[in-house]
This record gives C-alpha cells, sequence and structure tokens, in this order.
C-alpha cells in the first residue's frame, strides 16, 4: 500500500530550485490526498536500509513534522488528524518505526526514536500504544542483542519519557524503564555510547522515579549509577551525569542529606578541574540548591506553621567551602566576555552562583567574601580586579541592609573610581556594581541612605562620563541610571534630589540613544528604556518643563523614521525597533502629563500631531500593527477621553487589523485592551463602531490558532463595552453570554494540580465576571430583564468560584462585585436565587473581615443589594 | 556555551521595559475598569427622585395664622423625574442649590407611637444645630443648609475632602452625609450617611448605615480635633436600641451638645429623601429648647403658624408627598403670601404643633407604649414576612 517516494524525497532536497519546487509540491499533494497512504510512505522510507540515508532522513523529518508542531494550535490540529488514521494503518507505521530502531545505521534509528515518542506522546496518555514500552524493554533483556540496538532502545524510552507525563505510565511500567536505564549506565556490562545514552535516558525520567525515589534502597541505588558515572572517564558521560544531579538537586532535594558529603566533593572536583561544560553543571548543581532554599525561606515566610518540607540548610553548612569554591571561578573570565551576550563561562555561572548563595545565606556571606574583594580589587592583574568587583556586586542581595550599607558607603567612591579603570571589563563590571547598588540599597525611604546631597554630584558626574564609554559600558551605566531614577520615585517630601541634574541626564541618554558605535540597537534602547523611567519616578511639578522639552523632540524623531531609506528586511526590523522605541517614550509622557491638571491641557494640545505619527507608524508596517504604538494609543484615549472621537474613522483599520492578529498573540491583547480604552473615552459614540469590533471579538474567542491568554481580556472588553453602549449591547448579548457560558463551563473542568494552568483560570473567571458586571450595569436602566435568564447560570459559576478556597483574592473581589450586580440590576426578581445561596452570605464575611479596604467596601456594597431585594 | 534560560538575566539585566509598559498599561485599564463599573454601580444605584425645579418658581408659598382644626387628605402628586448625582453634580448656583436642598431624608414629626417600636426602631438625641449636607469630593469638603446655601468649605479628613490627603481610591470620589452642625462646639455632628468614597449607602438599611458611620468616620481621621487640613471635627452620634433602656439613655443620658428632640429611625429603612414615616421627630420641654415654634424674636405665638404650598389647582397643601391638601375654613384665619420661605410644613408637623399645644404626647407614653409589651405579644401575625 505504501507509496515509492525516494525520489521525491531526494529532489526535495535537490540544489535545482526548479526540480526542488515541483518535488516539494508533489509530496504536499500526496500528503493532501492520502494522508495516512503518504505517512505509510515515509515510515517505509526511513525503515528501509536499502534507501539512501538522504531520503530517509528527511522521510523522518516531515513524518516528525506531521506529528508536532511548536505552535499550540498547529500542534492539536496534527494530533487530531494522526488520531483520526485507520488503526490498522498506524499499527503498520508503528511496527515500522520500532522496527527502524534496530538499524545499524544511526541516523535512522536516531530519527525513529523521536518519532516513536511524538507518536507515544499522542497515544500513550489515551492507552493506545500498551505494548511500546515492553517492546523496548525486550531489546534490552535479550542478550545477544548489539549494542546499538540497546543505545537506540535506551535514547527512545529517553525520548518517550520527555514527552509524556509520569501519570500515562503505571508504576510496573515506571520500574522496568528505571531498571533498564539504571542497568544501562553499568560501567562493567556496556559500552560508553549505551552508557551515554542510559544516562541522558536517567535525566528524563527521573521526574518519573518518585516512588522509587522515596524507596532507600532504590535511591542508593540510583544515586550510586549517578555519582559513578560523574566520574566516568568519558567527558559526555560525566555531563549527563551531573545534569541528572541538577535536576535531582531541585526534583527531590528533601532526600539529599545522606549524599551531600559525596555531592559535595563530586561537584568541587569538577569545578576545580574538570572541563568546563562539567564544571558548568556542578556550580548549576549548587545554584538549583539555592533556588530551593530560597524557595523554602518564602514559603516559610509566608506560612510559618507546619510547613512540611523540610529545610536541610545544606548551602549554610557547605559555606566555608563552597565560597573560596565558587570566588576561584570568578578569576576564570575570558577575554571579551562583556561584548557577547551569548557567551556564559565558569566565571559568570560563579558570580552568578555566589549571588544565590548570598540570597540564600545572608550576612554570614559577607565575612567570608570581603577579604577577597579587598585583597584583588587593587592588583595590578585585570581578572584580579574584575573578580573582586563581581564579588561585590554579586552579595548585594540577601545580607541586611544594616550590613550592607556601610560597605556600600566605605566602598563607593572606589567604585566610581573603577569607572575609570584601565580594562573595559572591570569598568563593566564596576558599572553593573553601581546599578547594583542603586536597585538593592538605594532607597530615600530608609533612616539610612547612601546617597545624600553632598555625594549626589560626583556621582553624576561619573554616571555622565561613563556613559561615554564603549557601548557595552554606557549600557550597564544606563541600567544604573534606571535605577538610580527608581530609587527616588516615593519621595515624599515632593521635591526630587535628582531634579537639578534632570536635564543633563536627559540630554546624556538621548545622545547616547543616538550612538552609531553600537553593533546592535540594545544601547539605543536601553537609553530610551532609561529616559522613560526619569519621566515615570520624576516629580511633575520639577519635570514637567523638561518633559515639555523632550515630547516636540521625541515627535520629530518618530518623523524621521518615516524618511528612513527601507530596501532590506532587516532594515525594517530596525525602522520598527526604533519606532517602538520612540512610541514606548511617547506612552511614558502622555501618561506622565495627563495625569496631572496643570499638564493635561498641555498635552492635549499636542494630541492631534502625536496621533498622526502613530497613524503614521502603523502605514508604514502593512504587515501587522505596531505594538508600541497601539498600547500608547490606548494611552492617548484615555487622555483625550470623548475627544477621542475624531481620530476613530482613521484609525478603526488598525484596530480591526490588530484584533485580527492571531500570529502576534501581544498585538491582538493589546488592541483588545485599546478598545477597552476607547470605551471608556468615548462612552455611547463607539457604537457606530461595535458591529465590527463585536464580530472580530466574537472570532477571536473562536479561534484555535490564537493564544489563551487573550481571551480573558476579551471577556473584560465585553464589559467594557456594554458598559459604554447600555441598552444597545443587547443584540451583542446572546452571542457575549454563550461564550460566557461556555468559559465558565471551561473553568469547572480545569484541572486543578496544574499551576499555570490555575493562573489562567483565576485570569478567566475574573474576566467573566467583569464581563458580567459590565453587562448587568450597563441593562441596568432599560434592559435590565434581559439577563435574567441568564441568572441561574451566573449564579451557578459564582458558587463554583466560591467554593474554590484558593481563589486569588482579585476573582474574589471580582464575584463579590458581580453578586451585587446582579442583585442591583435585577432587584427583587431574582430573590428565589439567593434563598438557598448561604454561600453569598459565607462569601460576604469572608470579605468584610478582608484587610483589603476595596474589598471590604465593594462587599459592603453588595451587602446593601442584597439587603435590599431581600427586605423588599 | 550559551547560558541556561534561568542564569542567564545576572549580569545582563536587559532594560527592556516593554513589558512593563505592556503592565502598567494593563494595570492602568483595570483601574480604570474597576473606577468605571464603580461609577456605574455607585450612580446607578443612588440615581435619586428629583422634582424638576421648573415648577417651583411658580409656587408661592401661603403663611397662614391657624385657629381651628384642620383636617388633611389626599393630595395630587407631582411629576416626577428620575435624577442622578452625576447630572447634579453639573449643576451650579440655584439650580444646585434648589436640588441639595431636595436630598435630605426629613423626619416625620411623630403624633402616634409606632408598633413595635422596641424592635424595629433606634432612638438618638438630636443635636441642636444646622441640618445640612456635608459633599466631600475632588479635594474639597461642602455643606449644604435644607435650603441649598453653603454653609461651609473647608478642607476635610473625609476621603477626597482636602488636598493634602491623597488617599487610596479614585480622584471623583465622593462621600456625602447628613450632619447638623453644631454651632457651641463647632462640630458636624453626622447622623446619617448617604454615600462613603463614591458607595451609595441610599439603598442601604438604617442599620447598616449607623454601622458604617461608626466604623469607617473614626477611620479616616474625621473624627479628630480640627487641623488646618482639617477644619470642622466630625463626630457620630450615640445610637440606641429603642427599648425601655435605650429609650432612657437617650432621653436623659448626657450628651456633648446641646438636645434638640429625639430622633426615632426604622431600622430596616433605606435613605428616603423628603417627608418620610420611617424616620421620626419627637420633642418635649427637657429635651429640647424648639417645642413648639417660635417666631423670629423667639416667642411663641399665640397661635399656630402653618406654613403650606399654594398649587396650580390653588388647593393648598402641606409638604408631603403626595401633599396634603389642608382645608381652610373657620374663623380667625389669617394668611399671607411669602415667597421667601422654601419649605411648607409637612401635615405631621402641623399634627404634632396642634398637639403640643394641647394633649402633648409625653415621655411617659412612649415608656409605658413599651412597657405594655403591645410589641411582640399582640401582635403575633403581623411579623415582618407575612406578606410573601
Amino acid at each position: 500500500m505504501a507509496m515509492e517516494i525516494t525520489q521525491a524525497l531526494l529532489s526535495a532536497q535537490s540544489a535545482d530550485t526548479k526540480v526542488r519546487t515541483e518535488a516539494e509540491a508533489s509530496l504536499r499533494q500526496f500528503q493532501e490526498q492520502n494522508l495516512p497512504v503518504f505517512l505509510l510512505s515515509l515510515s517505509f522510507e526511513l525503515s528501509n536500509n536499502g534507501k539512501p540515508i538522504e531520503s530517509r532522513r528527511l522521510a523522518g523529518i516531515v513524518l516528525k513534522n506531521s506529528l508536532d508542531a511548536k505552535d499550540a494550535g498547529r500542534k492539536s490540529a496534527l494530533v487530531q488528524q494522526w488520531m483520526a488514521i485507520d488503526v490498522a494503518i498506524k499499527s503498520q507505521i508503528k511496527d515500522l518505526l520500532v522496527k527502524t530502531i534496530g538499524s545499524t545505521t544511526q541516523e535512522a534509528w536516531h530519527t525513529s526514536a523521536q518519532v516513536i515518542a511524538k507518536i507515544a506522546s499522542i497515544e500513550i496518555p489515551h492507552k493506545q500504544w500498551p505494548e511500546l514500552v515492553g517492546l523496548l524493554l525486550n531489546n534490552m533483556t535479550q542478550r545477544d542483542q548489539p549494542s546499538s540496538l540497546k543505545q537506540a532502545t535506551l535514547e527512545t524510552l529517553g525520548f518517550v519519557c520527555e514527552e509524556i507525563s509520569h501519570e500515562d505510565l503505571s508504576q510496573a511500567e515506571v520500574n522496568t524503564i528505571l531498571t533498564a536505564v539504571v542497568q544501562g549506565m553499568n560501567h562493567a556490562e556496556h559500552s560508553p555510547e549505551v552508557r551515554l545514552s542510559a544516562t541522558r535516558a536517567l535525566y528524563n525520567a527521573l521526574n518519573f522515579a518518585e516512588a522509587n525515589f522515596n524507596d532507600e534502597n532504590e535511591r542508593n541505588y540510583i544515586m550510586k549509577m549517578v555519582c559513578e558515572a560523574a566520574i566516568s572517564k568519558e567527558a559526555d558521560i560525566r555531563q549527563a551525569a551531573f545534569e541528572c544531579l541538577v535536576s535531582i538537586a531541585s526534583t527531590y532535594y528533601k532526600l539529599l542529606q545522606p549524599y551531600m558529603q559525596t555531592l559535595y566533593e563530586l561537584t568541587a572536583n569538577a569545578v576545580k578541574s574538570d572541563t568546563e561544560a562539567v564544571a558548568l553543571q556542578a556550580v548549576e548543581f549548587w545554584s538549583s540548591i539555592c533556588d530551593e532554599e530560597i524557595d523554602l525561606q518564602e514559603y516559610e515566610n509566608e506560612e510559618t506553621a507546619d510547613s512540611g518540607a523540610p529545610h536541610s540548610r545544606f548551602v549554610e553548612q557547605a559555606l566555608p567551602a563552597l565560597v573560596p569554591m565558587l570566588l576561584e571561578t570568578l578569576l576564570k573570565q575570558e577575554e571579551d566576555q562583556d561584548q557577547d551576550d551569548t557567551i556564559w563561562n565558569i566565571s559568570m555561572a560563579g558570580g552568578t552562583c555566589l549571588g544565590l548563595v548570598a540570597r540564600t545565606v545572608g550576612n554570614p556571606i559577607v565575612p567570608l567574601v570581603m577579604p577577597f574583594v579587598e585583597e584583588n580589587i587593587t592588583k595590578a592583574d585585570w581578572h584580579c580586579r574584575e573578580a573582586a568587583t563581581f564579588a561585590f556586586g554579586s552579595i548585594l542581595e540577601g545580607p541586611t541592609f544594616e550590613k550592607i550599607a556601610p560597605l556600600v558607603v566605605a566602598g563607593l567612591d572606589f567604585l566610581l573610581n573603577l569607572t575609570k579603570d584601565e580594562n573595559n571589563h572591570v569598568r563593566d563590571t564596576a558599572a553593573w556594581t553601581l546599578g547594583r547598588i542603586f536597585e538593592l540599597v538605594h532607597n530615600p525611604g530608609l533612616e539610612m541612605t547612601i546617597i545624600t546631597s553632598d555625594n549626589l554630584p560626583r556621582i553624576i558626574r561619573v554616571l555622565l562620563e561613563s556613559m561615554k564609554d564603549s557601548p557595552n559600558v554606557a549600557q550597564k551605566i544606563c541600567g544604573a541610571i534606571y535605577y538610580l531614577a527608581q530609587g527616588f520615585e516615593d519621595v515624599e517630601s515632593g521635591s526630587s534630589l535628582l531634579s537639578p541634574y534632570l536635564l543633563d541626564i536627559m540630554t546624556s541618554l538621548m545622545g547616547t540613544a543616538d550612538r552609531i558605535d553600537s553593533g546592535d540597537s540594545k544601547l539605543r534602547s536601553s537609553a530610551y528604556e532609561t529616559i522613560n523611567e526619569m519621566i515615570r519616578c520624576s516629580n511633575i511639578a520639577e519635570s514637567s518643563q523638561i518633559i515639555l522639552q523632550l515630547l516636540p523632540v521625541i515627535m520629530n524623531k518618530l518623523s524621521q523614521t518615516f524618511n528612513l531609506q527601507i530596501v532590506l528586511s532587516d532594515e525594517r526590523e530596525k525602522q520598527s525597533d526604533l519606532q517602538a522605541s520612540l512610541c514606548g517614550v511617547l506612552q511614558v509622557i502622555i501618561q506622565k502629563l495627563s495625569g496631572h491638571d496643570e499638564t493635561k491641557p498641555l498635552l492635549i494640545q499636542c494630541a492631534d500631531q502625536i496621533m498622526m505619527l502613530f497613524l503614521q507608524v502603523f502605514a508604514c508596517h502593512s504587515s501587522s500593527v505596531h505594538e508600541e504604538a497601539m498600547l500608547a494609543i490606548g494611552a492617548l484615549a484615555y487622555a483625550t477621553g470623548a475627544d477621542f472621537l475624531k481620530y476613530m474613522n482613521e484609525f478603526y483599520k488598525y484596530l480591526e487589523k490588530g484584533l485580527q492578529n492571531f500570529e502576534e498573540y501581544q498585538v491582538c491583547s493589546i488592541t483588545v485592551g485599546v478598545v477597552g480604552d476607547i470605551c471608556r473615552a468615548l462612552d455611547d459614540k463607539i457604537l457606530p463602531y461595535c458591529d465590527g469590533i463585536m464580530e472580530l471579538l466574537l472570532k477571536d474567542l473562536q479561534s484555535d490558532v490564537l493564544n489563551r491568554s487573550v481571551k480573558p481580556p476579551i471577556f473584560s472588553c465585553f464589559g467594557d463595552i456594554a458598559l459604554a453602549i447600555g441598552g444597545d449591547f443587547e443584540k451583542y448579548a446572546p452571542h457575549a453570554l454563550q461564550m460566557m457560558q461556555r468559559a465558565a463551563e471551561v473553568c469547572a473542568q480545569m484541572d486543578a494540580d496544574d499551576e499555570e494552568l490555575m493562573e489562567y483560570g483565576y485570569q478567566l473567571k475574573r474576566s467573566i465576571f467583569e464581563a458580567y458586571s459590565g453587562i448587568l450595569q450597563g441593562f441596568k436602566e432599560t434592559k435590565a430583564e434581559f439577563m435574567l435568564p441568564y441568572a441561574p447560570h451566573l449564579m451557578q459559576f459564582v458558587e463554583l468560584v466560591f467554593k474554590d478556597r484558593q481563589r486569588d483574592e482579585a476573582v474574589t473581589k471580582a464575584v463579590v462585585a458581580v453578586i451585587g450586580d446582579l442583585a442591583d440590576a435585577l432587584g427583587p426578581d431574582i430573590k428565589v436565587l439567593f434563598k438557598d445561596r448561604a454561600f453569598c452570605l459565607e462569601l460576604l464575611v469572608e470579605c468584610l473581615q478582608s484587610d483589603d479596604e476595596q474589598l471590604k467596601e465593594t462587599a459592603t456594597w453588595t451587602q446593601g443589594m442584597l439587603g435590599r431585594i431581600m427586605v423588599s | 556555551m550559551a547560558p541556561p534560560e534561568h542564569r542567564r538575566q545576572f549580569k545582563r539585566p536587559a532594560i527592556s521595559d516593554q513589558q512593563r509598559r505592556r503592565e502598567l498599561s494593563l494595570q492602568r485599564q483595570a483601574q480604570n475598569r474597576l473606577d468605571a463599573q464603580h461609577r456605574a454601580r455607585c450612580l446607578a444605584s443612588s440615581a435619586l427622585s428629583f422634582e424638576t425645579a421648573e415648577c417651583e418658581p411658580e409656587c408661592p408659598e401661603v403663611e397662614l395664622e391657624l385657629g381651628s382644626e384642620n383636617e388633611g387628605d389626599g393630595g395630587v402628586g407631582s411629576p416626577h423625574e428620575e435624577f442622578d448625582v452625576r447630572k447634579a453634580s453639573k449643576l451650579r448656583g440655584a439650580q444646585a442649590r434648589k436640588w441639595f436642598a431636595r436630598q435630605l431624608i426629613l423626619p416625620e414629626w411623630m403624633i402616634d407611637i409606632p408598633d413595635r417600636l422596641s424592635l424595629e426602631w433606634y432612638v438618638f438625641v438630636r443635636p441642636s444645630g444646622n441640618r445640612c449636607f456635608v459633599v466631600s469630593s475632588n479635594g474639597i469638603t461642602v455643606s449644604r443648609l435644607r435650603n441649598g446655601s453653603i454653609l461651609h468649605r473647608f478642607p476635610s479628613a473625609l476621603p477626597g475632602g482636602s488636598r493634602f490627603r491623597d488617599s487610596s481610591g479614585p480622584a471623583q470620589t465622593y462621600s456625602i452625609l447628613d450632619c447638623i452642625f453644631h454651632e457651641a462646639d463647632q462640630t458636624y455632628y453626622v447622623i446619617d450617611m448617604v454615600c462613603w468614597r463614591g458607595y451609595s449607602l441610599y439603598d442601604c438599611t438604617a442599620e447598616f448605615r449607623f454601622f458604617w458611620i461608626n466604623s469607617k468616620l473614626a477611620e479616616c481621621g474625621a473624627c479628630e480635633p480640627p487641623s488646618q487640613n482639617h477644619r470642622y471635627r466630625f463626630s457620630p452620634v450615640t445610637v440606641y436600641n429603642c427599648d425601655h433602656g435605650g429609650l432612657i439613655a437617650a432621653y436623659t443620658g448626657p450628651v456633648p451638645y446641646a438636645k434638640d428632640g429625639l430622633l426615632f429611625y426604622n431600622k430596616q429603612a433605606h435613605y428616603q429623601t423628603g417627608n418620610t414615616p420611617l424616620a421620626l421627630v419627637w420633642k418635649d420641654d427637657n429635651c429640647s429648647q424648639y417645642v413648639i415654634d417660635t417666631d423670629n424674636k423667639g416667642n411663641i405665638p399665640s397661635k399656630q403658624h402653618l406654613v403650606l404650598e399654594l398649587q396650580d389647582d390653588l388647593k393648598v397643601t402641606t409638604s408631603d408627598d403626595p401633599p396634603v391638601e389642608i382645608l381652610l375654613h373657620g374663623q380667625g384665619l389669617r394668611s399671607e403670601v411669602n415667597r421667601a420661605r422654601a419649605f411648607a410644613d409637612s401635615y405631621s408637623k402641623v399634627i404634632f404643633q396642634y398637639t403640643v399645644r394641647r394633649s402633648p404626647l409625653k415621655m411617659e407614653d412612649l415608656l409605658f407604649s413599651l412597657s405594655s409589651g403591645n410589641d411582640l405579644e399582640n401582635r403575633p401575625a403581623d411579623v415582618e414576612m407575612a406578606g410573601e
């Protein structure tokens, strides 16, 4: 039944474009006309040792791509396609793939292993391929099988474990898989290739091994095998073993105590003398231990009572040896490591780990690190000076303010001098450390402050001088100014110490943004982002003049981007990036100026011109809607209020485009938010546009392709529209309410163990309630009775949400408000709905006892509304 | 070698604020949405009934001297129009005065003792002074007398009541209190709460409103002594359950202010503007200097004075809703037209003043009604839910 496709597969890789295109077309045609036979033919090709490796390779790739895709929507479509294929054909395909594992051609079995894992990920959860694990294990237990089959089998097992969840297998299956894998790591019995595959498979199987880790004997055995692998002769096996240890550190932290001495020695040796790839994993082991302990500490702080997980204080115990080990790594910098953001080496990993250690143990790290800092900071070798600075910068977070502030005060001058060091790395790290200081130790609200009117002039002078340094240093300086400004954000007195320098800093930042010596646009966008933060954190009375001067400059720069020569696509991208930065600045300016009565009129004067610019930005990019421009328009709509109407005719088409942008879901999401802004700005004057908007929003909700995170904002947006147009929402309401009810049912069926999903669930619930609130309030005056038939369903949903004790506060606020809205809008007509619903009272009591004022007041209002209908 | 994703940012904190800008936008939008829904909630639920102002100038009031008995009867309803606070806030000058003048609950005078007094009513001592409507919003507090004219404009610690306290909540937050300004200690005694931080309490029961006064007023600092940002002190009044002990405590207990009668509020009653039988005032000489109406010189006229409204159909009515027509007959009746008076008397006031001059309702009568137990045993069928 399979078709001969070797030639087509080979032609599809031809250097001749014409041949290639034709072959691709014929393959695609085959795929579209008869997918089952197409997949079968590909499997046949892949499994056939007589075929050329090139066609087998492509067959495997096409197979894999027919089963899985990065995009979630496409992936689910592919899964549906596979499930729909006739069982007989599917089992032929699977047989061929399993057979291919025994191939002596590595590329063939390797690809086949991946395809098997993809099919397993679809079928095993539905118990549709129960024999797979047995088949694979059979390869391991039979004697005289070639080493390559064992290697292939272990690799397949590893891939399968990576694809499926441990709930999909029985404990017996897990046990046999683990046994096979761990035995495959046995030094005496197996070739290095088999052991490497086994160790990598173990990495993927660790999540399945909870029961086995809880059994002391099994755990001892697994740990023994991993530790042996960690000192194996082959570096890639050692690396794989350390990767297992990193994973074990976070998954089985609480069981590690008996092994820590061994693990410490293993990691210390690896850090000291192993190859970098292994040493990096050894450092990562300690970073993971720190992550766990930091989590435990935060958890402990939250709930002091009976926290189940024990804190073993591994980091604290290892501290005297661990810190010197990490400090040692800091001296192993590479030349030019600061020029390239993709570089990751032992000194960077070591510094990162040191920072985590500081956060884990706090004050005790200081005496262990400071001697190293003092000893090295004046040495002639730049490696020493940089390491000393990096060490100092790394421990700023963790120790108490009282402990760290005196050191910072004492060392500040020295650090400022280091920004003039002859070595670029030292200057880079000094600038970074200044940024860390401003971020972590600079808060004028504290009693003791490290930045005073005495040292600020020098700090500013140094920062502005260093902004002219090489791009990598200048970028860190931007970061430092960013945090410096942030630290002055909440100055109570009203006047900011930074205000006198505002103009100079802004001027320097604008100059920095215009620099052309930077290879990429990072310095420029850092400069603009820093300008944004300066504006945001400034005292409006002291900054309004400067912001008003800046506004036309930014507008002018934005208009210049329209004249850029655009030939290549990366020029288009650069233009878009620059426009993004400038629209970002405009957005911040709009928000700042419109937030104050004194400056708002001055902004409104420019609104027409600003809007014109945003529309031009849109016009530059035919393919998509510019995200930052959209974001800024939301702010402008809020600022202009009803006057925004005059832009609507011109703007509406971009709004439509944004709502249709499924691929760049952030754009879609932001556009939905802007619809809300416009509703509030225009009130019922948005009505003429509502047919189009509602149609697109409903389409968005029905799309399988659109990222789900956009869906909650859409529901909230229904509420915004309903509130704006009141009774006129009636014609959309049946559709919107149907969606809301469906989404409510989705909420009811969500898996409560999936944290990420729960987070999404909260957003969805809140947004559904916001939609109901908007509709109920919008209909209250004229169409309240329309909502009567929907009230019981809403109450069921309310009850469902009420019963979730873990619901987050935002959901609680929304649900308690919607109860009030229901009572307010429908009045005594729905009295009967509240009759047997004691939970409403329980919810009210819960809210009235909350510490959150807003929640209490909402609950009070709701209580009033309920009281009104219950006594009437 | 590429860094693992989650370790990357340590020394390379990319200052990309796009995500933050998105988040800040989302926060702003969420706040705006909250404000909008919040506004819808309190505006919609505080839509107030407002008798149109247009007809008023054509309604001269008639001041009568009445020498003989009179009787009331049902009258003609006046046109009503829904009017909400949002529209009202745009009113200026005379219009504003007219509107605000209509927003207070106006207790009827107690001419009979209500049933179930001890169970369903509160009692408290009315401070002597000017009844006023105190609105705090946009950084200023304004008190208006019953006739709508402004008594004070001042900063206060009420929410939105001064520019110095940027207290939480949306900028358009406003609070409305029903107060009596007591000259002697320059204090606003809060006898009722109409809106708090934008939340309308019109539709809440008195029970709840009083609870809210007590919990909220102190919390915002309005009960503190005057300061630069808080020119007048506010104070709650002590409210008693109207049982035997409560009534005695109210009647005889010391209060920091000059007394002007007792106010009785039905616990379940909402804040209903205008005359209502669910709030009652009662006075005798012990607890008020103003039991019997006096003239401008403080003397009790020999005859009872009534202020009535002359309607379009030439009937003369009380201020009640619906107005009660007063049939004018008998001797010794003298009338004069006086356009200056804003309000006609209510029917209950007319009767109370009449009885006070002849056989007043005494404290003993009130106490007797409580102890006679007519509340409890005599009317078992008259429970609240009976109508359902």
